[in-house]
């Protein structure tokens, strides 16, 4: 077995620390080792979303990124998604608007939405679909994700 | 909306309301726990070594070298497992042959079958080791020539499957069949096919014909008749959680199995027939499930997590990759089918014929039987015959997928109804109406309809703005198509406990995939005039509720809503009892109506549901209304989609510009819901009309398993899909529900493929219409010779 290397990184706001292999990949350190399992795994190879996180203020399939790259960087998982008093308004649109079925994919759709709308707050329907097209949902298609992410942008600019 | 029969239904409060559902806020913020998401202290993590071969006899399997590395605790394969199809001399019992084919599924015994055939597991400290592991296993293989579609199956010398197992059938039966009239002129022809080595078998698992009335006469009669050839690949249900199992066997010989499924106590009973316990030994707790079609009804992982537990002593788990999911599991049926439709000039079907051969996978069970029931089924056929054939082959044991059987057999059949209603210049839903199935109208298959919406969906599709709106341009088309879908139910068990705070909560069976807790708790609401949100659903393990059927055939609003509906009527009832008793007067002068109880005359006496809740344990204990039932009457569904596509006719790309899908769900409990069945059922079809396939070697391996070639729909491939209910209250239900999942993939491919049509004039037969394939479709159309695949 490899060495383990010590990593410092900063998650949902918090400095965390952890021991890990060279070859594990964040997701796998995220679930296994963090035990922070709102992140899912649909494919482990970069084409469902269902892991995605937000690094330094960019979306990336956690699957992708060995966990040794999140050295002093700042990620925002499914977890931190919320305010500490209330849900955040993606979360609340995607509850109002039945925007998830399984819900397996709801994490990563989340996450991924809630950077275009940090970065675009004016996205239109087109937009929203080019961004979320890295994000696989099987149960719903799409319909109600799109009007739930619509609806929540429409929350934020109010806010 | 249709409101001929609503009456009944004016004065429901919840019913039809749109609440955020009990599980919404655990999955919005990741909390929700899945298949994958639990572990245990001391927890191993295991993994499957699978055929690289499609079809090979194993001659040996020597794991030593695995064993002995460090780390690696345990090894199965299927010997391991216990073999009780080998007492049955007469190699006929058919309940010890289906223990045989599901525990050869799980573990490979004497041959291999499929590429990704499980043949042993491996349970070590980590998954890494595990990994390593397999590479050590050494199997020897006797590589036999792989058998890959319905074709090939059934051609002299193909080799046989399952020896020894599926007789060549008495008389010729099955060759005369095949060499009807209606595919004289066809592929398929299996004349010589006796004549082979292997001589008194075959890899024809199973055969099934219904008629009605007389096929040759109703040719006859028809001034017009349309026949054609279809073949469809394989495709996978797609559900973005790969499968998932954890397994504790404990000292005592009792098994606790964590894993998401459609039905954990199908997953208890099959597992203990493949491990060869009493199934009351296990207990299965159901995960959160990530999605599953179908394809989450039979086990994979879980008899292997527990024989690795029982041989460790620890806790084992194992979660497949995305190559395992496409490769081991699922995926549906491969088809060839052939289809015959005469009518008279002023549109009246006078016959309709039709020969499906699905592909079974490795072991027989395809769902021909139903794809067979459901062809014809929207439309009142006076001469009928439909034959169905279920064909071995050495792909992946096919699973459910969502009305199983149905989407290809319709694929075929609308594709012919919409060339008829052309031909004979039709509008294509005015054709579909004035032949249209209703109530009494007399199946193919034999049974009589009762009340169904099939006349009020056509309706509704003519008078829809999109139906009515222009579609005009180059290269633009328009396409409809109709699907038909039993509906199933089965036994179900509800409990409903009265909490002191007022409050209910509910314990139910049915694992919930898309939102069906909710649907389930507003039953409860309704009969008890108390808020939904006081309702509190939960899926009880296999200990803790009575017997409940899988989450599969359109059934949990109906079943479950149903037990819930009586569990509620069961705790009114004796709630009822104790307010009268308390109150010294008869049960029959109390009633309870909008969440209080109130006497039919003394004006005096009332109390609130929340008030006689919290008096309940000091006046003669707790209350538990239960139901456990298996009712009848789930109601057939009816469904008919409408889309508009253009074609790119430099690349064959097809876009959907607009689509609309109506359909009769009986009554829709919670709308959101049901539109998103409706939407989410079309997006699959989408893709397996537009996308989606297996691609086999002449090998048979598989060479897309990744979501990267595997193209399912993605956001940006679609536009919103509007959704138009249909409500034509299903008699034998309270609410009047019909089941809504299933039937939405059902219409897709066909009304595609007739937009195609409507498009550019051609007529697709084969899925899916991907832009290779209607390139070269559109260049051998425009007699520019073929260059694609050249
Ligand atoms: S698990 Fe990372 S993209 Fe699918
Ligand atoms: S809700 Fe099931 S995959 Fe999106």
């Amino acid at each position: 077995m490899s060495e383990k290397v010590h990593i410092e990184t900063n998650i949902n706001g918090s400095q965390v620390e952890f021991l890990c292999e060279p070859r594990q990949s964040l997701l796998e350190v995220l679930r296994d080792v963090l035990d922070m399992t709102g992140t899912k795994e649909g494919c482990n190879d970069g084409n469902c979303g269902a892991c995605t996180v937000i690094v330094d203020d960019r979306i990336i399939d956690s699957c992708l990124m060995l966990a040794v790259e999140s050295q002093g960087k700042k990620i925002t998982t499914i977890e931190g998604v919320a305010y500490t008093d209330r849900l955040h308004p993606l979360q609340q649109a995607f509850l109002e608007n039945a925007a998830l079925q399984c819900g397996i994919c709801t994490p990563g759709f989340i996450v991924a939405a809630k950077s275009l709308l940090d970065r675009e707050p004016d996205a239109d329907e087109g937009r929203i679909r080019q961004w979320l097209a890295g994000n696989l949902c099987r149960c719903t298609g799409y319909d109600k994700i799109v009007r739930a992410v619509l609806a929540a942008k429409e929350t934020m600019k109010n806010e | 909306m249709n409101n001929m029969e609503a009456s009944k239904f004016e004065k429901l409060r919840f019913v039809g309301s749109r609440p955020i559902r009990h599980d919404g806020l655990e999955k919005v913020t990741g909390q929700a726990r899945y298949g994958a998401d639990i572990s245990f202290p001391q927890m191993l993590y295991g993994k499957i070594l699978r055929s690289p071969y499609a079809h090979a006899r194993i001659k040996s399997i020597d794991f030593s070298r695995a064993l002995a590395l460090e780390g690696v605790q345990a090894v199965v394969t299927s010997s391991d497992f216990p073999k009780p199809w080998l007492t049955d001399e007469t190699g006929i019992d058919s309940k010890l042959i289906n223990i045989k084919f599901s525990s050869n599924n799980v573990l490979a015994g004497e041959k291999v079958l499929y590429k990704g055939h499980a043949v042993a597991g491996v349970a070590a400290s980590n998954a890494y080791i595990a990994e390593k592991a397999l590479d050590l296993i050494d199997v020897s293989y006797e590589i036999l020539p792989p058998i890959l579609d319905v074709m090939q199956a059934i051609k002299v010398n193909a080799g046989i499957i399952h020896e020894g197992m599926f007789p060549y059938p008495e008389s010729g039966l099955i060759a005369s069949e095949f060499n009807s009239s209606l595919i004289s002129n066809s592929t398929l022809d299996m004349s010589n096919h006796h004549q082979g080595d292997d001589s008194k078998y075959s890899n024809i698992a199973g055969y099934y014909i219904q008629e009605i009335g007389d096929i040759d006469k109703g040719f006859m009669d028809a001034d017009v008749v349309v026949e054609r050839e279809y073949n469809t690949g394989s495709v996978h249900q797609g559900y973005i959680e790969p499968h998932s199992a954890t397994a504790i066997w404990n000292r005592d010989g009792k098994v606790t199995i964590w894993c998401s499924s459609q039905g954990h106590f199908g997953m208890r009973d099959q597992t203990a027939e493949v491990v060869g316990i009493p199934a009351s030994d296990i207990k299965v707790i159901p995960m959160e499930i990530g999605g599953g079609f179908g394809g989450k009804t039979t086990v994979y992982l879980e008899p292997v997590v527990a024989m690795l537990s029982k041989k460790t002593g620890r806790p084992v788990k194992i979660t497949m990759t995305r190559q395992e999911v496409f490769e081991g599991t699922g995926p549906t049926l491969g088809s060839y089918m052939k289809v015959k439709i005469g009518a008279t000039k002023d549109g009246m079907i006078t016959a309709a014929q039709a020969l499906l051969a699905y592909e079974a996978g490795a072991f027989p069970g395809s769902p021909v039987n139903m794809g067979a029931q459901c062809i014809f089924a929207p439309y009142d056929i006076p001469n009928g015959k439909v034959e169905g054939f279920d064909i071995l082959v050495n792909k992946p044991k096919v699973a459910a997928y969502r009305a199983p059987g149905a989407p290809a057999a319709a694929f075929a059949g609308e594709t012919v109804i919409d060339e008829l209603s052309c031909k004979l210049n039709i509008d294509p839903l005015l054709f579909r109406l004035k032949n249209s199935a209703k109530e009494g109208t007399r199946r193919i298959s034999g049974p009589v309809f009762p009340r169904i919406g099939f006349l009020e969906t056509v309706e509704a599709s003519r008078i829809h703005p999109h139906y009515l709106s222009d579609f005009g341009g180059p290269n633009r088309g328009r396409g409809v198509a109709a699907g038909f879908w039993f509906n199933g139910s089965g036994p179900s068990s509800v409990i409903v406990n009265a909490n002191a705070d007022g409050t209910v909560s509910l314990i139910e069976g049915s694992p919930d995939i898309g939102g069906t807790r909710v649907a389930v708790a507003m039953h409860v609401a309704e009969v008890l005039g108390i808020p939904i949100a006081d309702v509190h659903p939960s899926i009880g393990d296999t200990d803790s509720i009575g017997f409940t059927s899988m989450t599969g055939g359109s059934s949990v609003a109906f079943k479950t809503g149903w037990a819930a509906y009586q569990a509620a009527q069961d705790l009114k009832a004796q709630m009822i009892e104790r307010a009268s008793d308390i109150w010294d007067v008869e049960a029959g002068e109390v009633n309870l109506k909008d969440g209080k109880f109130n006497h039919s005359t003394n004006q005096d006496l009332q109390m609130d549901f929340k008030e006689l809740a919290g008096m309940l344990n000091a006046t003669g204990g707790p209350i538990v209304g239960r139901a456990a039932i298996n009712p009848g009457g789930a109601g057939a569904a009816i469904s008919v989609h409408i889309v508009d596509v253009e074609v790119d006719p430099e690349t064959g790309k097809l876009t959907i510009l607009r689509y609309t899908v109506v359909q009769d769900v009986g009554k829709a409990i919670h709308p959101d819901y049901v539109e998103g069945q409706m939407q989410g059922g079309a997006v699959q079809g989408i893709g397996w009309a537009l996308n989606e396939e297996y691609i086999f070697d002449k090998e048979g391996v598989i060479k897309n398993p990744t979501f990267l070639d595997y193209r399912m729909p993605t956001s940006l491939d679609l536009p919103m899909i509007d959704t138009h209910i249909v409500e034509v209250n299903n008699p034998g239900h309270p609410y009047g529900v019909r089941g809504v999942g299933e039937v939405p993939i059902v219409p897709p491919m066909a009304a595609i493929a007739n937009a195609i049509n409507s498009a550019v004039g051609i007529r697709m037969n084969t899925l899916p219409m991907s832009p290779p394939v209607l390139l070269e479709a559109l260049w051998a159309n425009n007699g520019a010779g073929k260059v694609y695949g050249d």
